[in-house]
């Protein structure tokens, strides 16, 4: 897996979370609250249905590395490589 | 011993338990329902009776914000129930108002745009419009859905901003009759969010009532896993070592489950426990209970010039008084509701609905023989419908009756036959209990009695409780 399909399988994520925000223009490195409206309850179902889906479990202590699209594939790739 | 064992079992098929249920069946955990009824909905359900459909308890779905307005409750349950807004296919309010004096001559107009209240606050309070704004500014800032909050009372906070008794009961009447368990006052952040719900954000309702909501929360929870069991209610909750060990089920099985989540209310579930706690229920019984009258013409409102309002909250005392009532019903202040009046579009109602709400007295309804009853409930739907008929255009006697083609009434006692709520208490128990815990380690409230409010509040309330004592546990939860 790639950087790159590690951002689309959070994407894909946060369109079913949130429906109503406009996924096609975010910038990957800016922080996803500071373009997108995702409060705490967001951020903890992007980390249940990475959990739901793909086994990726998150301790609370690295939600911090879900902050930007850029940050979220570098954290979540290796873990998806570990799994693969 | 087929399915006998949950990882969450859910008691009541409210808006609640069925928005806590899909949370959980959606994130893969066993989860059944219990409900005692036949009908989904608890507090606000519906019913056919003579092949016409009726709600009962939703007036209005409050918390309504126009499309594209994120960051309310509204849209925080619709993300949280993977709920498209559409589904729930919400038409606003034209206009409500409070309106006060034994011929309602003080009225506050508001709608779904606050700056309507906002400015007829202004042009008729003069004097408290600061007072107002402060009130105002402090409810949009203020943290109404801390788990942990310290109760402060609203009368109190109320009264630092406002001095005037005329606008305070004006205020409070909608807040009140629309959520609160207490009398006479309301802990600050039960007032918060029901001044949010009704004045800030505002009300709608589908074009088919609150049939479609319940639909709605029914299909994802059966689509996301979840088994809901009906005409089985749970009747007792069997305590072994601080934890509840086994739910006994009306038809007597048992089963047990990793957590149970309650949405029966807080007294009727320490009376549920086995040993039953009933002196922790009984120092915490709600005392408010309601009747309701529907009356159905085969005219649209409209045509009386009763065609704009929505809702209308009346009282016609030099005081509002939010207590349990004296007589059976107190027909001093109420609520209307003209279901005709939201905006439908190209749609619109079939037959005129006109519905009046009054506080009621649970004790004087609940032991009379069958005969006064009915003798009772006839009297009382004249009183209550006569006086909110002093708060719309007047309309000759004879030609409503003449339109009318039937009625149907609720009393406290038909409360508490179909939801099981002590006292034919709708709004549970006076103090809340926010953090739902309870002295079972796995056993928690949602719903009325954790004290989020209104539909929209009770739904949130079933997403956080299952959040938060089930979800967010240990990864295996």
């Amino acid at each position: 897996m790639t950087k790159d399909d590690c951002k689309k399988l959070v994407i894909d994520i946060i369109s079913d979370i949130a429906p109503d925000e406009d996924l096609s223009a975010i910038k990957p490195e800016i922080r996803l609250r500071d373009q997108l409206q995702l409060d705490s309850m967001d951020f903890l179902d992007i980390v249940m249905e990475l959990r739901k889906r793909h086994g990726i479990e998150v301790p609370e202590a690295d939600y911090a590395h879900l902050a930007s699209l850029e940050s979220c594939a570098e954290y979540l790739t290796p873990k998806f490589a570990t799994k693969a | 011993m087929k399915d006998s064992h949950y990882d969450v079992a859910i008691i009541g098929a409210g808006m609640s338990g069925l928005a806590a249920g899909i949370r959980l069946a959606h994130f893969g955990r066993k989860v059944c329902i219990f409900e005692r009824h036949n009908a989904p909905g608890g507090l606000n359900s519906f019913y056919s009776l003579e092949g016409r459909k009726y709600d009962v308890g939703l007036h209005a779905m409050t918390n309504y914000v126009a499309p594209g307005v994120k960051g309310t409750p509204l849209g925080k349950l619709l993300r949280q129930l993977r709920i498209e807004r559409e589904e729930f296919a919400l038409c606003p309010q034209k206009q409500s108002k409070i309106s006060f004096g034994p011929r309602g001559e003080s009225v506050l107009k508001f709608t779904n745009d606050f700056a309507v209240l906002d400015a007829e606050v202004a042009a008729k309070f003069p004097a408290q419009a600061d007072g107002w704004r402060k009130l105002v500014g402090l409810v949009k800032t203020y943290d109404d859905v801390s788990l942990d909050a310290k109760p402060l009372s609203a009368r109190e906070v109320v009264g630092r901003h406002i001095s005037d008794p005329l606008l305070t009961d004006m205020i409070f009447c909608p807040v009140m009759y629309y959520g609160s368990a207490q009398e006479r006052d309301m802990e600050f952040g039960q007032f918060v969010i029901m001044f949010k719900a009704l004045f800030l954000e505002g009300f709608a309702r589908p074009l088919d009532g609150v049939r479609v909501i319940i639909r709605v929360l029914l299909d994802k929870f059966r689509a996301a896993g979840g088994e809901r069991r009906m005409k089985c209610g749970v009747k007792q909750i069997i305590e072994e070592q601080g934890r509840a060990a086994r739910l006994v089920l009306d038809d007597g099985t048992e089963v047990t489950a990793g957590h149970v989540i309650s949405s029966i209310g807080f007294p009727e579930t320490m009376k549920l426990c086995g040993p039953a706690h009933t002196a922790e229920a009984d120092a915490n019984t709600g005392a408010l209970s309601f009747i309701e009258t529907i009356s159905v013409f085969n005219r649209q409102p409209a045509e009386w010039g009763w065609g704009e309002d929505t809702i209308i909250f009346f009282n016609d005392s030099a005081r509002f008084e939010y207590a349990q009532a004296k007589e059976q019903v107190d027909i001093r202040s109420g609520v209307i509701c003209l279901p005709n009046n939201f905006d439908f579009g190209a749609g619109r109602l079939p037959e005129g609905i006109f519905r009046v709400t009054c506080l009621a007295n649970y004790d004087r309804w609940a032991h009379l023989p069958e005969e006064q009853y009915q003798a009772d409930k006839k009297r009382w739907f004249e009183a209550a419908v006569r006086s909110a008929r002093r708060f719309l255009p007047a309309v000759d006697d004879a030609v409503l009756a003449k339109a009318q083609l039937t009625t149907d009434m609720f009393t406290p006692r038909t409360i508490k036959k179909f939801t099981g709520h002590l006292n034919g208490a709708i709004y549970g128990a006076p103090q809340k209990v926010r953090n739902g815990r309870t002295h079972l380690q796995n056993l928690y409230l949602c719903g009325t009695d954790q004290g989020f409010l209104g539909i929209v509040g009770a739904m949130l309330s079933g997403i956080s409780m299952a959040n938060y004592h089930v979800l967010q546990g240990p990864a295996r939860g």
